[in-house]
């Protein structure tokens, strides 16, 4: 390979970083064929301190060139229980939006982009066992269809109460489904 | 339901002189790839694009989008049919002292059924050199990614001490 000529060959792992075991892989999600209407995590272990949810995702919406992804804990989908802070960047302009009474989110691709484009997110969720808080969610997550997309920062919380969370529900914006091939995986943080 | 601890260390470099390139190109077997880089570039008196190729295949087969904030400002980009993506920005000869870090998150990068998603978030310390640095990416292609290779945008080189590591997650 050439460009090795003037570079560097990253070495094989020796001892001192072998920090491994604080990232738990706990449940897998793909979608099949015909798609889904949601994806769903359950009987979530409540042995670890945080969340995280990586994954790729699109939406069968067809209007616009990217689409929420939705989270809810709990089977909660009441949207005035929750509120979401977001940043986007859409490849021209910055925009900021807020609501007390709207779902925490990411962005994902959907159905107007070239098929075999999928958004992808990486989702973390705090101390989600603990019950004497509310449980606040972050994301950081996008889709680019070669000429348009969103990159997207947010931050959002469950507020009508303060249960451990036991489940938590992904699903697309706009009432639309999830396409084959989107997929989540769940793991916990010790 | 399973439960296997994962984000494990599968190689990582830290360069003994100015370095044109780096490659990783022996990972197998996990779900997600993260690159971690704390380091600078020899580009003066700027941040400077970290490139990445995949698979050697520097077609233009590159696109993303961006958002930035400066200190001062804030501002959005995109990119398309580029023949390189470019995962986020470290410091050039701007500072001798404030490595810059950049991570790279390549979703699902085996996957032999989708297009390939990356998520890019980087961070400096020097006023106007891209401060905080967020982006996601698209490599058009369904071929499982089995090698990558990292070079400054401008450069030419990665300077002595920057370190690169790369990780790998697997999903039960």
């Amino acid at each position: 390979m050439s460009p090795l000529l003037t570079g560097v060959l990253a070495s094989g792992i020796s001892g001192h970083l072998s920090v491994t075991g604080n990232l738990v892989s706990l449940q897998t999600v793909t979608v099949g064929s015909g798609g889904a209407s949601s994806i769903t995590f359950s009987s979530i272990p409540q042995t670890y301190t945080h969340l995280q949810i990586r994954g790729i995702a699109r939406s069968t919406y067809n209007t616009g060139g990217s689409t929420s992804l939705i989270i809810q804990p709990n089977g909660n989908s009441t949207i005035s229980n929750y509120s979401v802070h977001l940043m986007d960047g859409n490849g021209s302009s910055l925009s900021v939006y807020g609501a007390s009474g709207d779902y925490p989110q990411s962005s994902i691709s959907n159905a107007t982009t070239t098929s075999g484009i999928f958004g992808a997110a990486i989702i973390d969720i705090l101390d989600y066992t603990n019950t004497n808080k509310y449980k606040t969610i972050r994301a950081l997550g996008g889709n680019d269809n070669n000429g348009s997309g969103t990159i997207r920062f947010s931050s959002g919380a469950l507020y009508s109460d303060t249960n451990a969370i036991t489940s938590i529900t992904l699903l697309s914006g706009a009432s639309a489904s999830l396409t084959q091939y989107s997929t989540f995986a769940l793991y916990g943080v010790k | 339901m399973s439960s296997a601890a994962t984000y494990m260390p599968i190689a990582t470099t830290t360069l003994g002189s100015n370095t044109a390139s780096v490659t990783f190109n022996s990972f197998s077997g996990y779900t997600d790839l993260i690159i971690v880089i704390n380091g600078r570039t020899t580009r003066a008196n700027d941040s400077d694009a970290v490139q990445i190729i995949f698979n050697s295949d520097n077609s233009n087969s590159y696109s993303f989008t961006l958002l930035y904030g400066d200190g001062s400002s804030a501002g959005a980009g995109q990119a398309s049919n580029t023949s390189s993506h470019t995962l986020g920005r470290l410091i050039g000869t701007s500072s001798t002292t404030q490595p810059s870090m950049l991570i790279g998150q390549i979703m699902n990068y085996s996957n032999t059924t989708t297009y390939k998603t990356i998520l890019g978030r980087s961070a400096n310390q020097i006023t106007n050199n891209y401060g905080v640095y967020a982006n996601v990416g698209l490599y058009r292609s369904t071929s499982a990614i089995t090698s990558m290779t990292l070079t400054p945008a401008v450069g030419p080189n990665f300077v002595t001490g920057s370190t690169f590591t790369l990780y790998g997650i697997l999903a039960a």
